[in-house]
């Protein structure tokens, strides 16, 4: 354990790192955004789940420091009554709920896929990777959108609205599974060569313990880097499918289905439902998006070039 | 070359045959064409009776084929909200959307390639800095919120554009089939917004690729030699430098354009903007199954279309590209 601590202090990623301002920024926020959605309960001012806290006297009330705006609410409040800061809170937790199991769903399948379509090649490696192809040559956005559009006709609203959580992990995992898929691929296919899985073919070990063990921790580097990225997609794609109503429902809001709401109300004036919801996505997708670029450039020159 | 061709067109049919495999399944679990033509006051004698005549008891395989051949013929069932077969729907509204990206797309030609020029010939000027930095910005503002601010600054504060509709149109061929906003000062108005902010998804994609593709080209050795003959500067920027970035620039060109059909839909909505996009949400909320697949179909079809066409004009130009896939 120590040594790896001293390892790590040691290495050339901390010490790009430190010397990378927009890196340590971006990881300042990331972690302060991270931390308020585990915190949300504890953090947000008022619970706005909890119809106790809810008035619709105070609905579209502005922020505090406009005129009619109170220090009750300091980012002042959405249509409905509820505290914009509070619900703003909870609904990025739902987003970065949303973004990390996605992504968790996708690279699971990517990795299977690309795992077995790499180092077994042949047969199973044509058919995995034209479905990936074919899947590919539409925008991921489509196939989400096309997906959930599916998921509600067949589960009807009502009951969309309830399992919305899960079912947009699914949906969004779907949708992008193949860009884990062919990088996996690709890395497999450039280590399956090397002496040290022949070593391990060698001396007996089966085909799933070689791939698991053995070859899958040398492709994990490719997987971290995209990661970074698809998790920005991810809430991204949330937000978009929200915006469209095909997300989270206005009574638990996402940071997207936020904005939906609060899009009504900008003609008579009330920007803020819209505008605060949108600056916290905005920054969020920013800071993930510029942390992946990093440590693309760290941990892959080879990539960047190409 | 005539190999690939053949390789590539096959493989499009067979992408074909699977998006209408996928639309059939979910019109054969979710959708009730009964229904759909004679609406829930029927007794279930009289419903069984319809299934049979339509054929709707035959094994799966049987009425695959049949679907297919009448989307073949394009009949691609009726719309339950609209009463008129789903193609026609969609033939109807596609001119709207068909407007609004080729607004978009003029507005990405027209900025992106001075900007990706300039930024590509002075990397180090603070404006080039500016405009990279912002399209890293613009990468992570969805297009929702790019749309909803400028609806916000344009239409409701300065009262200069209008924020949603198409405004006036004019009917082009006299037929009804391509109400136009082209034409009418109205029109283009109303068109301003949607563009720009379809356009802003592309935008940092374009500035970035031209610009990289132009430096690339930049180090090149034929470049370094039309330096020490002694051409002019704007010569060799122009017609041998920049002449050479373009052709990379169209093929992806040609995929962004069906990409941004996909993007329409948020558009769409943001603007109530009439076209495929604003049609689909409503067939969602509607449940109008027949007019969701007739839209996936159609939509596929695009895809594979221009996929396709690009990959083969690919082969043309990069043989490699053609003897990747033979093995």
């Amino acid at each position: 354990m120590k040594t790896s601590m001293k390892r790590f202090q040691q290495s050339y990623f901390l010490h790009s790192f430190k010397h990378d301002r927009t890196a340590m920024m971006s990881f300042f926020f990331l972690a302060c955004f991270i931390i308020l959605s585990i915190t949300a309960p504890l953090v947000s001012p008022y619970n706005p789940y909890d119809a106790e806290n809810i008035d619709i006297m105070n609905a579209e009330t502005p922020p505090m420091w406009l005129d009619g705006g109170s220090s009750a609410f300091i980012l002042g409040t959405d249509n409905m009554g509820r505290d914009l800061l509070s619900t703003m809170i909870y609904g990025l937790r739902i987003s970065v709920v949303i973004g990390i199991g996605a992504v968790s769903l996708q690279a699971f399948i990517g990795i299977l896929m690309g795992l077995m379509a790499g180092y077994v090649g042949g047969k199973v490696d044509s058919v995995l990777m034209r479905i990936a192809d074919i899947q590919f040559s539409f925008p991921y956005l489509m196939v989400a959108i096309f997906i959930s559009a599916i998921f509600q006709v067949m589960f009807g609203i009502g009951s969309f609205e309830k399992l919305a959580v899960p079912l947009l992990i699914i949906i969004i995992g779907l949708s992008e599974w193949p860009v884990y898929a062919r990088t996996i691929r690709a890395s497999v296919m450039g280590e399956k060569n090397k002496e040290y899985v022949e070593a391990a073919r060698v001396i007996g070990l089966s085909r799933p313990v070689i791939m698991i063990r053995h070859i899958l921790p040398n492709t994990l580097t490719s997987v971290l880097v995209i990661s970074t990225i698809q998790v920005a997609n991810a809430v991204m794609s949330e937000a978009a499918l929200s915006f469209l109503g095909l997300g989270m429902p206005v009574t638990k809001p996402s940071l997207g289905s936020l904005i939906r709401a609060g899009f009504e109300y900008i003609f008579s004036g009330s920007w803020w439902i819209t505008i605060f919801p949108g600056i916290f996505l905005v920054l969020f997708v920013l800071v993930v998006n510029l942390l992946g670029d990093w440590l693309r450039d760290v941990l892959n020159p080879k990539l960047y070039k190409g | 070359m005539f190999a690939f061709i053949v390789r590539r067109i096959a493989q499009a049919i067979f992408v074909m045959l699977i998006i209408g495999l996928i639309g059939f399944s979910i019109k054969t679990q979710i959708g009730d064409p009964v229904r759909d033509m004679v609406g829930e006051r029927v007794t279930p004698q009289e419903r069984e009776q319809i299934r049979q005549k339509l054929g709707l008891n035959d094994p799966f395989l049987t009425q695959y084929v049949r679907f297919v051949g009448k989307a073949l013929h394009g009949d691609l069932g009726l719309s339950f909200f609209y009463k008129k077969p789903a193609l026609d729907v969609i033939v109807s509204k596609a001119p709207a959307t068909i407007e609004m990206v080729m607004g978009a797309g003029l507005l990405i030609v027209l900025i992106s390639l001075p900007l990706g020029v300039y930024t590509a010939l002075r990397p180090r000027a603070s404006f080039s800095r500016f405009v990279m930095g912002f399209s890293t910005l613009g990468v992570s503002v969805p297009v929702f919120l790019t749309a909803i601010m400028l609806i916000y600054i344009f239409g409701v504060q300065l009262h200069w554009l209008p924020s949603y509709g198409r405004g006036e149109t004019v009917d082009v061929f006299g037929n009804g089939w391509w109400m136009s906003g082209f034409f009418t000062a109205d029109g283009l108005k109303h068109l301003i917004l949607p563009s720009i902010s379809l356009a802003s998804i592309e935008l940092p994609l374009f500035i970035r690729l031209i610009r990289s593709e132009m430096m690339e080209v930049l180090e090149t050795e034929y470049i370094k030699y039309a330096w020490a003959k002694g051409l002019s500067r704007m010569r060799i920027w122009l017609l041998h430098a920049f002449k050479n970035t373009l052709l990379p620039v169209i093929t992806v060109f040609g995929v962004q354009i069906g990409i941004m059909f996909a993007f329409t839909i948020l558009t769409e909505t943001v603007f109530q903007w009439q076209g495929i996009g604003y049609m689909f949400l409503e067939a969602v909320e509607r449940s109008d199954t027949s007019l969701l697949i007739a839209y996936l179909v159609v939509v596929g079809s695009v895809f594979v279309v221009v996929n396709t066409v690009v990959d083969i004009i690919y082969g043309f130009i990069n043989p490699t590209v053609r003897i990747a896939g033979t093995k």
